[in-house]
């Protein structure tokens, strides 16, 4: 059996990709999948924080990618969920200590290990370490803010998604791309500072498979090592708790895209 | 809005500009985006050649490579200085 492989990149740095990691990851896992999240972040390792299991890694990518300790003793066990590891990024290794063959064993590893679904964290920018996270994923979620910097690095990332990886340049059929927007803002999309929805997907030319909202729940889970899709009373929770659903396949509506209606005295006097 | 609000004049809402500028630029960037790393090179070498003849400058010279169901276009144009016969575009 072949493990699906899901990048989550952006190209810019900041805009959640690791947030939005951690989510698909543990998303995937309540599904009933067995899922691995890799930190490919070499030398700036955050997906251990965001999951909370910073203490517990001993060994890493890296080190497995040297074969200096095997994909069991590297992989950490979610506390949460039994089917779901992390394999955290190794903190003291340059970039250079990951290769194309090295990351191609570790993935064939995970098949061979019966994982479903290997979310690979991409590090900022469009370096070694993001081709790597790309090269060989079989879909992909590109996360853009609604601000032009975001957009344009996107763009740039969904043309190196359809022509510098392995299904490309194989010509295996293109990856699956996912465009998701994080950090959304409906009151100030509605007061036109603020690109909307539809101007993002029309600007790139694809539609979204979900929106999150910017929110507070989302620092709130991260300072407490909690995957924010865990938190249902969120908002932000709640819409990445959607998109794992889209991206399995099943369709729902848009939620937390629009400002709640104003009542008559707001409207007649502003506010 | 409210009523307060038709008293200050709006300018242009921030996101339409931002939106326009995108549209331009990611147009812009997508028309040279998989095009063979050897253009730039080979755009200054041909100014060369070509200020043999003329007297332009390397902004005057635009590569862009085309793609048409199937098949590839080189379209290299060169815009003559003043004075000279109009832009011709050669294939």
């Amino acid at each position: 059996m072949t493990a699906e492989i899901i990048v989550v990149t952006s190209g810019k740095g900041g805009v959640g990709k690791t947030t939005t990691s951690a989510s698909l990851a543990t998303g995937l896992a309540i599904a009933g999948k067995k899922v691995a999240v890799i930190d490919f972040d070499v030398g700036l390792r955050n997906l251990d924080l965001i999951m909370g299991c910073e203490r517990r890694v001993v060994y890493d990518f890296v080190n497995v990618v040297h074969g200096e300790a095997t994909l069991k003793q590297a992989l950490i066990k979610d506390k949460r969920h039994e089917n779901l590891y992390v394999l955290a990024a190794s903190q003291t290794r340059d970039k250079d200590a990951l290769t194309q063959e090295g990351v191609e064993k570790v993935l064939d590893g995970m098949s061979e290990d019966g994982f479903d679904y290997v979310v690979c964290d991409s590090p900022a920018g469009i370096e070694k370490g993001a081709h790597l996270a790309m090269y060989f994923a079989d879909h992909a979620v590109v996360v853009v803010n609604p601000e032009v910097s975001s957009v344009r690095d996107s763009d740039r990332i969904l043309g190196l998604l359809a022509s510098k990886t392995r299904r490309a340049e194989r010509g295996d059929g293109a990856i699956k791309q996912h465009l998701l927007l994080t950090r959304y803002n409906p009151a100030r999309v509605a007061n036109g500072d603020m690109l909307s929805v539809k101007d993002v997907e029309e600007i790139l030319g694809i539609d979204v498979v979900g929106v999150i909202p910017e929110s507070e729940q989302v620092l709130a889970a991260s300072n407490s090592g909690v995957p924010v899709i865990l938190d249902a009373e969120s908002p932000a929770g709640q819409a990445y708790s959607d998109t794992v659903a889209r991206i399995l396949g099943e369709e729902r509506p848009l939620r937390f895209t629009d400002v709640a209606k104003k009542g008559f005295f707001q409207r007649v006097f502003g506010g | 809005m409210g009523i307060l609000d038709f008293l200050k004049r709006k300018p242009e809402p921030t996101a339409t500009v931002a939106k326009e500028r995108l549209r331009i630029i990611v147009a812009q960037e997508r028309s040279t985006r998989g095009a063979p790393d050897y253009l730039p090179m080979m755009r200054n070498e041909l100014l060369e050649v070509i200020k043999k003849y003329v007297h332009v400058d390397i902004e005057a010279i635009n590569i862009n490579v085309e793609r048409d169901s199937g098949h590839e276009v080189l379209e290299l144009s060169v815009a003559l200085p003043d004075g000279k016969p109009a832009a011709t575009p050669a294939t």
